[in-house]
């Protein structure tokens, strides 16, 4: 702010020159000073509204990790413990131990959530970045229809296929394998929601290659195939990721199609286990389980989506997600 | 590489000769697997919709034989007939949906821009620190946003009625609000809100606003400083050059995002069925929640896909009408 003063009072203006020469030295030093505590008060103003900002995002975060570190193993806090005396880890192995009365480990709702969420995002990834890149580079019939095509199925949200999704995939059967009943079921419908984003948010991307290198490419010799493999997956790389990425989180965090698919609960994940926990188990389920729990299972999502958060939001821009 | 040396190099835009062959190539690998699981389910729960599809047509060896109900299903929808569900009314549904939408979309806007133009203040000290704070509720997975805040609006040991007694010096457990049970109206004889609207509210504008406030950061960034430096010299002061510089800028980067943002608060499923399960009496039930009933709890098939479809046209006809506004608001700016 200052600065920006001291550069409008230098602009050439007939008034100021007279002004600064009226002024005595005693003035100027008043002067500087009043600007200063100006300066002072308005970095406090800020300061003050980004600390409440700060604090109202910062609230149930605290307080979940607050819940989740209570050392008193109480079932519901008695009060608001923020930063809990003498922290401890009990209710983060307790939740790891036995995270629900089923009896199914930690580990084994990991790996079932771990499953759906690579299956959703290598699948979406490998087979949307082909046809992202012909609705991207290619001249064809139907080009237009197929876009709408895909673009419709993104406005839809994924509840609204479940139905039809789980009588179809009830009536693929192998002897006693029921492919609705299945960590794999669950994938492909996952799949069909994770697919057509991924060829929405890659063509986004694609587009903003340069045309210019592929042509370069095909001058030295390169056919359609290799410039593809060659050039474009290569620059493509950071859209790829974010889009693995969030093919991954919808594999990970999917609540309503496992929870409407499963029946085994050695194939339950650790979204239905956290569903459990507030709903059918809530009585008998001590709060600073479930936080600690809730941390465990958002953990690895919130960290990569951290550290990366540019190049996501970056991505999501282009895309849009689908809900 | 000049336009000269372009057009002689490549006369035409193929490259790699015949682009449909390639093209059926490059897409059959997406289009056989959304064939399957994408579109012929979408085409198939138009079928099921017309039927009476119910937990006796899924046994494959002995199915029952499939009752045809036409359009029974769309009637019994809009007309509130579906039995089974306690407290059903379509039309209550729709407009809780789009006024859940509206409000949480304007105030993320506002929130959202004020926030972007206070990170955005000359001098600010911590200002890399209170970005990658305030970034925080974009990171975490709606469905532990939905849990905690499911606690946390707790009525007896929530953390919401606690700050409250803190608030005003009472002894904690003093304070018993039921945020998401409670069937009164907080607003007089407004019975489309009820007091879990708020709490439903409040956990989506800390779930919601940051993303916006980072969509404007980058238009905020955008904007030549020259202009502001215009202002100042017209003796312009600070609400001149918001109204006349910063808003015409935000306007074309936020408008887009504001559709989109209505059609994911329009279709959030999270906080609404595991805060309040879509409680009390069914008040805060969205589209998306009740059509995911249908099918995990009630088990009807052939209603739950009759539903779908004119969620379909519900979503369809909002995309229509904010491309709309899209476009006149757009040739409005320019």
């Amino acid at each position: 702010m200052s600065t920006d003063d001291r550069e409008v009072a230098m602009e050439p203006s007939p008034i100021a020159p007279a002004a600064i020469a009226r002024t005595s030295p005693q003035s100027i030093a008043m002067m500087r000073r009043r600007r200063l505590l100006r300066g002072i008060g308005r970095q406090a103003l800020l300061q003050a509204l980004c600390i409440f900002v700060a604090i109202t995002v910062l609230f149930p975060i605290v307080y979940v990790i607050g819940v989740a570190l209570d050392p008193r193993n109480i079932a519901r806090p008695d009060g608001l413990n923020l930063i809990p005396p003498n922290p401890s880890f009990d209710a983060f192995s307790r939740a790891i131990a036995k995270p629900s009365p089923n009896n199914i480990s930690f580990l084994t709702l990991a790996f079932n959530s771990l499953k759906l969420a690579v299956a959703t995002s290598l699948v979406s990834v490998a087979f949307g970045v082909s046809a992202a890149y012909a609705f991207s580079r290619l001249k064809f019939k139907l080009r237009s229809f197929l876009m709408i095509a895909v673009l419709a199925v993104l406005m839809l949200p994924a509840v609204a296929t479940i139905a039809p999704l789980f009588v179809l995939l009830n009536g693929i059967r192998v002897g006693d394998f029921v492919l609705r009943n299945s960590i794999p079921g669950v994938a492909l419908a996952l799949i069909s929601g994770a697919l057509p984003f991924a060829i929405w948010n890659l063509k986004g991307y694609l587009d903003t290659i340069p045309k210019d290198l592929e042509e370069a490419a095909a001058i030295d010799g390169c056919t359609r195939n290799q410039a593809f493999i060659h050039v474009i997956l290569p620059l493509a790389m950071p859209a790829l990721a974010v889009t693995a990425f969030l093919g991954f989180v919808a594999g990970w965090t999917d609540f309503y199609f496992s929870w409407m698919f499963l029946d085994h609960p050695q194939d339950f994940t650790l979204t239905m286990a956290l569903y459990a926990m507030v709903g059918q188990y809530a009585s008998t389920t001590p709060w600073n389980v479930l936080s600690a729990f809730a941390i465990l299972v958002s953990l690895p999502v919130s960290v990569v989506y951290l550290f990366f958060q540019r190049w996501i939001i970056g991505g999501l821009a282009i895309g849009g997600v689908k809900g | 590489m000049s336009a000269q040396a372009k057009a002689t190099y490549v006369p035409k835009r193929r490259l790699f000769g015949a682009d449909a062959r390639v093209a059926f190539l490059y897409l059959i690998p997406a289009f056989a697997v959304m064939a399957i699981i994408t579109f012929y389910p979408l085409v198939f729960q138009v079928w099921m919709s017309f039927t009476a599809f119910g937990p006796q047509n899924l046994n494959l060896k002995h199915p029952a034989p499939l009752d045809w109900v036409w359009l029974g299903n769309y009637i019994k929808i809009l007309t509130n007939d579906i039995s089974g569900i306690p407290n059903y009314d379509f039309f209550r549904i729709v407009s809780f949906n789009l006024f859940w939408a509206f409000s949480n979309v304007i105030i993320h806007l506002i929130l959202g821009v004020a926030i972007a133009l206070l990170l955005n203040q000359k001098g600010l000290l911590g200002r890399s620190f209170y970005r990658a704070v305030f970034v925080l509720p974009v990171v975490i997975p709606p469905i532990i946003v939905a849990t905690v805040w499911h606690n946390m609006f707790d009525q007896s040991n929530g953390a919401i009625n606690y700050l409250i007694a803190i608030i005003g010096r009472q002894p904690p457990g003093s304070v018993n609000i039921a945020w998401l049970t409670d069937p009164g109206n907080p607003i007089p004889f407004f019975p489309l809100l009820p007091l879990s609207y708020f709490a439903l509210l409040a956990a989506n504008v800390w779930l919601g606003w940051p993303l916006n406030a980072v969509v404007a950061t980058g238009a905020l960034q955008s904007i030549p400083k020259d202009l502001y430096e215009a202002v100042e010299m017209d003796g312009g002061g600070a609400w001149t050059k918001f109204r006349y510089v910063t808003l015409p800028f935000l306007r074309p980067a936020m408008l887009p995002y504001a559709i989109y943002g209505f059609v994911i608060t329009f279709n959030l499923f999270y906080l609404s069925f595991i805060m309040t399960n879509g409680g009390p009496f069914g008040r805060t039930e969205l589209l998306v929640t009740q059509a995911y009933r249908l099918v995990n709890q009630q088990q009807l098939y052939g209603v739950a896909a009759a539903f779908s479809v004119i969620m379909f046209f519900i979503l369809l006809t909002l995309t229509i009408i904010t491309n709309r506004l899209t476009k006149a608001t757009a040739s409005y700016v320019d």
